[in-house]
């Protein structure tokens, strides 16, 4: 059982009454802590404490998810690919903007943006990235060649992650 | 039917929402959670919890196969699906009908017909609607054809969408290509469905809507909402009602959605957008949303209903409890979206740990939220983190209490917009109010220039 507002706005008009300044509450569902701001209102600080009761998980889905989103990751494309030489000197990094899901095409079943050995300018999309919700395009960044492609579709890359490494064209 | 058990197929703050109301009616919860959610807040407050699958959104929140599964397992009656993900798929409402489980929302038909955006166009049309010029866009022949025809800028918009996922602006024909591609993207991400359309884009309009609620015989409409904040269609303040509306224009906005509804004998809960154009001093019919909607709250707080129940009572088959009449309007509420990014840092996203998350208390104000002290946010889900709602006798007197609940909320651990929600709600341009939805961009380019010249 929770506290509602109308609750926590009861509590607050006894405190009013009172001139106490704040109110530790805790039960075993949960710690509300109430305390008056510097400007004269109140605020509100809860923490749940009640652990959550899980059930048995359901058997998995006979067949795919119907009317799901795309790009579909039922298993993410885990390799890492580069040109047979490997990583060399001199190459830059394209690393993702935010931590979150890399995809290599547009929408699914669509070409890929780059292909490994692509020539690709500064402001070319090389990638985009989920997160939380939103598709964040992936620019080159530098001119030159893609020499290696570091994660797979739709795997996820964390903060900083390096997306591809470009051989930068001779100045 | 009586429910007693209800899964909710849903995280966040909504799930935490609907869990309090069920609470109240002392309905059992199931919580549906992803891998990821298993000790949220939500999982904690419901009566129990199940998981759906792994984190990432197509294999548990959109997967239909795996909340009806969950719905079988946890001899839930009915599924309560919140916003977003499921919420409008007449999939999932099929497939509570096959199983003798109650879908609370509209019936598999009535989400076709206004979940295809490019349909509900068309039933706006035969209800006697005004539609905003536009039309389906297959392919890139197509919509170019389209966006020379009603002419530059243009918006691209998701078939299956809302909540303005998957839309796009286009200035120009030169980058209506790449808009496309992105627009497909986020379409199909979003809502497994890639098809797109292509609207005139109205520069300087108020986005307005109402709010209905149907028991498939009759319609009332709830008021209006003035949802015009808004950064890359996505909504940061609503207010309700809509400021400085023209009477006989609100009586038309809510005649239009009454009208729409009972051209759908509309069963559930619904929101009918609409595109006020400033200019011309008319509007046209946006697209409908047939769920509960993030901004609800203000609705509740002028009408002094809750929404989850009246949901909860459709679906259960009981008639509406009652008439236009009995619906008394009173006060003004607005409210802030506080979403987890940093909005100096153009909005970028900021999933992390919470340390510390003091929210104001008191009168008139409601704070709906997910996150505490502990609470990790995950990259996979949207960024909003609260919702405070400030409510007043009128608008003054709701932003003043909305100016000075925001001092007192202090998010610790990652970035959050109240510091923006601060300055946007004291700018002279607010406080008069019924801005378009040119004045955020502008808000934040004058913003952007303050802060260069520092």
């Amino acid at each position: 059982m929770q506290l509602t507002d109308d609750d926590v706005r009861a509590i607050l008009k006894l405190l009013d009454a009172s001139g106490f300044g704040s109110l530790e509450l805790e039960t075993e569902q949960f710690r509300l802590s109430l305390q008056r701001s510097d400007a004269g209102g109140w605020t509100q600080e809860t923490v749940t404490l009640r652990e959550p009761e899980p059930l048995p998980a359901a058997a998995a889905p006979a067949h795919p998810p119907a009317g799901a989103a795309a790009p579909e990751p039922a298993a993410p494309a885990p390799a890492s690919q580069s040109v047979p030489s490997g990583p060399q000197p001199g190459l830059i990094a394209v690393t993702t903007p935010l931590p979150g899901t890399f995809y290599r095409s547009p929408k699914p079943g669509s070409p890929a943006f780059v292909e490994l050995g692509q020539h690709v300018e500064a402001d070319t999309v090389v990638a985009i990235v989920e997160t939380m919700k939103l598709m964040n395009s992936v620019y080159a960044g530098t001119r030159g060649h893609i020499v290696e492609i570091c994660l797979g579709d739709a795997e996820f890359a964390v903060q900083g992650a390096v997306l591809m490494r470009i051989q930068p064209d001779a100045p | 039917v009586i429910l007693r058990r209800v899964l909710i197929a849903n995280r966040g703050e909504i799930a935490v929402r609907v869990i309090r109301t069920c609470e109240r009616l002392g309905i059992e919860t199931v919580l549906a959670a992803s891998a990821a959610d298993m000790d949220s807040v939500a999982a904690r407050r419901a009566t129990q919890v199940i998981c759906l699958g792994p984190a990432p959104a197509n294999r548990s929140y959109l997967c239909v196969d795996a909340v009806m599964a969950a719905a079988i397992a946890s001899r839930a009656d009915a599924i309560h699906p919140g916003y977003g993900f499921l919420s409008e798929n007449a999939g999932l409402a099929e497939a509570c009908e096959a199983a003798g489980k109650t879908f609370i929302g509209p019936t598999p038909a009535q989400l076709r017909a206004v979940g295809d955006k490019l349909k509900a166009r068309s039933h706006a049309l035969a209800a006697g609607l005004p539609v905003v010029p536009g039309g389906e866009a297959a392919n890139l022949a197509q919509a170019g054809e389209l966006a020379a025809r009603i002419g530059y800028p243009v918006l691209i918009k998701s078939v299956g969408g809302g909540g303005g996922r998957g839309m796009q602006l286009v200035r120009s024909a030169e980058t209506l290509a790449a808009a496309l591609d992105l627009a497909i993207a986020e379409a199909s991400a979003a809502f497994g469905d890639p098809r797109v359309y292509v609207e005139r884009f109205v520069a300087a309009g108020r986005h307005i809507e109402v709010q209905v609620l149907g028991d498939g015989r009759g319609v009332v409409h709830l008021g209006t909402r003035d949802c015009s904040i808004q950064r890359r269609y996505q909504k940061l303040i609503e207010e309700a009602p809509a400021p400085r509306l023209r009477a006989e224009l609100r009586e038309q906005m809510q005649n239009a959605a009454l009208a729409f509804a009972r051209h759908l004998e509309y069963r559930g809960l619904g929101t009918v957008e609409l595109l006020m154009d400033c200019e011309r001093d008319s509007f046209h019919f946006l697209e409908m949303n047939a769920r509960i909607q993030v901004e609800h709250p203000v609705t509740e707080a002028i009408t002094g209903l809750d929404l989850v129940e009246e949901q909860i009572a459709v679906a259960e088959g009981r008639a509406l409890r009652f008439g236009q009449a009995e619906i008394r309007f009173d006060g003004h509420a607005i409210e802030c979206r506080i979403n987890a990014e940093a909005w100096r840092d153009d909005f970028r996203p900021c999933p992390g740990r919470i340390d510390h998350a003091r929210f104001a208390a008191g009168e008139g104000i409601r704070v709906d939220t997910h996150i505490e002290a502990g609470v990790e946010i995950p990259p996979y889900y949207d960024s909003l983190m609260a919702k405070l709602i400030a409510f007043g006798r009128d608008r003054p007197q709701a932003l003043e209490r909305l100016v000075a609940a925001l001092r007192d909320c202090d998010i610790r651990g990652v970035e959050s917009t109240l510091p923006m929600h601060l300055e946007l709600l004291q700018t002279p341009e607010f406080e008069v109010g019924a801005v378009t939805t040119a004045y955020f961009p502008q808000f934040l380019a004058s913003h952007a220039a303050v802060s260069g010249a520092l």
